[in-house]
């Protein structure tokens, strides 16, 4: 028995990212070889996949058994539906979701990236830059995630050149910046062989960065807060009634953006009603500050009617409430989604009844052209929607805040997940530049 | 009363949750969408580590308010004494209710019969899902970790079932940021699953921060075991050991907590919660590979029971 302790096993920060990359590309060996490299595949589950390999008349255990859990996926040998995936070094742990990559599943893509913090996009070194590589970085900008990791793969097979991947991660990074990526990270990498996944490359010499590994162990998880604005959706309202806390009337939720203290001046939305924050309970402990993704117990200093689906905000950053919610969307169902259909829109914790008032155009991520009034969005599709809601909603763009920017529609018949929903602009501006004469105070 | 940032060298954030709190925080908020969106849910609890979390962060959640659940025990007939005591004691502790659904009354009337293998937990999905219709869940915590086995990595948090309590994993909502669905018909319910993103060890490792009490089978012990399909099961009147099997006594612990007649034993000294996460850091082995005999069945074991109403 070891003597080590738990010392051995500190806390550490929790990094979530997506795949993104067709399965020629090397995804499933990437993945295989992040989880194999870094420990992460235990024996009996190794065991089982050489097994099932076996059984199928494969010579080498094959990785991407692993993570193809459904019976119809192993059955067609492809990847159907995210899978998430967890490994752990000393330094961080990791929920990896692992996204097919075919052009039909771009809604899966959509839902991995949506909690993602950084996508993993991979290239094939002897192809570059493709339709579906585009379209990968269109999405992830679409989606605002903070950190775009380019792994060009397949290094071996084009002599580990330098100029080889000097020019696709030039391509990338071009295009990637045009879309509004923030940061683009290149690697130069070699799944099957191992090649800066987890280890160094000793054959690429020229090249000065991080491996894969070591960057998603010190990617930073989260922006400086002190800029956002504070948002908190009420969940819950705990009202205990028992003799200890006769009073108590605590508004639950957890933080979708910035930081809250006691003493701030609040106001709840949609009713516009102001007061102060009289004190925070963090699971049943009381703090001074909290901050997103806290889950917290607000308690204020009136009593003002507040209920679940309301939206508590600094009185002095409070968005503007509106009607008319104008974004940019993916259709995640099958059946169409179509100009006068009436939806249920879920925005932070709150549900109203809405209408699709008008589908301006749908989007070719190919080219990122413009198909005018479309009609509908099917499966898939990512375009522009006007919705009217019944009740006015405190939305804020999707550019400034990820958990109060996004939505998404039901069916009210069945219940049918439809749509993703992101408010304001598409794209982010290709100027990183902020114009500071026409700053309103929302860009941080 | 002031709140001290956990701050990892190299996060670059001051306000970047250790993973212990993100995960805490998420599971906190599932709890409470619950709360806030269904009309009946129960927590299904049978005092093993997951729902013993579980019920931990319910707690948390809501305090100073009680949870605002029942419990859910489906009672095999075969659980092990220590863990039904500390079911109780549990329930009374926290003034809870507690629903039993019983394996052993079926089996008594008939409604269903004992496996050739003496193996109780697939006999579980016929009383969980009539119990989950007689009472009319409409929303149902299981302890399902997405780390435990393949299918369940393919499990939305919230995993809508029909009316026959059945899964059909390819039509499963896409679930998009942290925005629930929780839409349902009525008859169908909704599986509720908080601790989705916890892995084996972050479990233990949260346990040990809160000081979480466990039944005392979780650590080594010694114990009158016997081998039956390279598993060390607990000898007892539940039907073992057979002709041919033989009674040891091991200093032993489990991983899991389940049906005693496919729960194993693992040979262990870990005698405190410290010594089990080191031991379980250095295991090379899963939690369900090595101990779970209902997993081994075949390469969709749990698929297949998933889609019939298991949780």
């Amino acid at each position: 028995m070891s003597t080590t302790t738990t010392e051995a096993l500190p806390e550490t920060t929790l990094l979530r990212f997506a795949t993104a990359g067709s399965v020629d590309d090397g995804k499933s060996t990437l993945v295989g070889r992040l989880l194999h490299d870094s420990k992460s595949v235990l024996t009996d589950q190794l065991e089982a996949v050489e097994r099932a390999s076996a059984s199928r008349g494969q010579e080498a255990p094959d990785l991407a058994l692993l993570t193809d859990g459904l019976r119809a996926e192993r059955e067609q040998g492809i990847t159907i539906d995210v899978a998430y995936r967890y490994f752990a070094t000393p330094r961080r742990r990791f929920i990896l979701a692992d996204t097919p990559g075919h052009v039909q599943y771009t809604r899966n893509m959509v839902t991995g990236a949506s909690t993602a913090e950084l996508t993993v996009i991979l290239v094939d070194a002897r192809n570059g830059v493709v339709e579906q590589t585009r379209r990968h970085a269109a999405i992830a900008a679409l989606l605002r995630v903070p950190h775009v990791v380019l792994a060009v793969n397949k290094m071996d097979l084009v002599d580990y050149r330098e100029s080889v991947f000097a020019a696709i991660a030039e391509e990338f990074t071009a295009y990637a910046t045009e879309l509004g990526v923030p940061e683009v990270t290149a690697i130069p990498i070699s799944a099957l062989e191992g090649d800066n996944v987890v280890e160094p490359s000793a054959t690429m010499d020229w090249y000065g960065g991080p491996t894969v590994l070591e960057h998603l162990e010190t990617v930073p998880v989260s922006h400086d807060l002190a800029h956002c604005h504070a948002r908190l959706p009420v969940q819950y309202v705990i009202r205990p009634r028992t003799a200890e806390h006769p009073d108590y009337r605590g508004y639950a939720g957890q933080i979708a953006a910035g930081t809250f203290r006691v003493g701030d001046a609040v106001t709840v939305l949609p009713s516009g009603r102001t007061t102060t924050i009289s004190g925070i309970d963090l699971l049943g402990e009381p703090v001074d500050v909290a901050w997103t993704t806290q889950s917290v117990t607000v308690l204020l200093a009136d009593d003002i009617d507040v209920s679940r689906g309301d939206l508590i905000v600094p009185t002095k950053d409070a968005p503007a409430t509106t009607q008319d919610v104008e974004a940019t969307v993916c259709h995640v169902a099958d059946a169409p989604l179509t100009v006068g259909h009436r939806v249920l829109l879920k925005h932070g914790t709150r549900t109203v009844k809405a209408v699709v008032k008008d589908i301006p155009s749908r989007l070719t991520l190919d080219d990122l052209s413009l198909h005018p009034h479309p009609g509908q969005l099917v499966a898939n599709d990512i375009g522009r929607v006007k919705i009217r809601t019944a009740e006015p909603l405190p939305v804020d763009s999707y550019a400034d805040s990820r958990r109060t920017g996004s939505f998404i529609l039901i069916d009210p018949a069945d219940g049918t997940t439809l749509t993703a929903g992101m408010v304001g602009e598409s794209f982010a501006a290709p100027d990183p530049v902020k114009d500071e004469s026409d700053d309103d105070g929302w860009d941080f | 009363m002031t709140t001290v940032a956990k701050v990892e060298e190299g996060t670059g954030s001051p306000y970047a949750l250790s993973h212990l709190d993100a995960l805490e925080s998420e599971a906190v908020h599932i709890f409470r969408e619950v709360a806030g969106e269904f009309e009946n849910p129960v927590i299904l609890f049978s005092g093993g580590k997951d729902s013993i979390l579980m019920l931990h962060l319910a707690l948390k959640a809501f305090a100073p308010a009680p949870v605002p659940f029942t419990l859910l025990h489906v009672d095999t007939g075969h659980n092990f004494p220590e863990v039904l005591q500390y079911r109780d004691r549990t329930v009374a502790e926290h003034g809870l209710r507690l629903h039993v659904a019983s394996v052993q009354d079926y089996i008594d009337r008939g409604a269903l019969k004992e496996r050739p293998d003496g193996t109780r937990n697939p006999l579980q999905i016929v009383p969980l899902t009539e119990k989950i219709q007689s009472e009319k869940f409409d929303a149902v915590f299981g302890g399902g970790r997405r780390d435990e086995e393949k299918a369940r990595a393919k499990e939305r948090v919230f995993s809508l079932r029909d009316e026959f309590s059945q899964w059909d994993p390819r039509r499963q909502r896409p679930e998009l940021w942290n925005l629930y669905n929780g839409r349902h018909a009525p008859g169908e319910h909704v599986r509720v699953f908080p601790l989705s993103n916890w892995t084996e060890l972050d479990v233990w490792q949260y346990i040990a921060r809160e000081e979480v009490e466990l039944p005392q089978i979780y650590f080594a012990h010694e114990r009158e075991v016997f081998q039956r399909s390279g598993m060390w099961l607990t000898a007892g009147e539940w039907g073992g050991p057979k002709d041919g099997e033989t009674v040891e006594k091991r200093r032993v612990r489990y991983r899991t907590v389940g049906d005693m007649s496919c729960t194993g034993a693992v040979d262990s000294d870990a005698d405190t919660i410290e010594k089990v996460i080191t031991e379980i850091a250095a295991s090379r082995l899963t939690e369900r590979g090595a101990t779970r005999a209902d997993d081994k069945l075949s390469e969709a074991a749990m698929e297949d029971r998933k889609r019939e109403g298991y949780f």
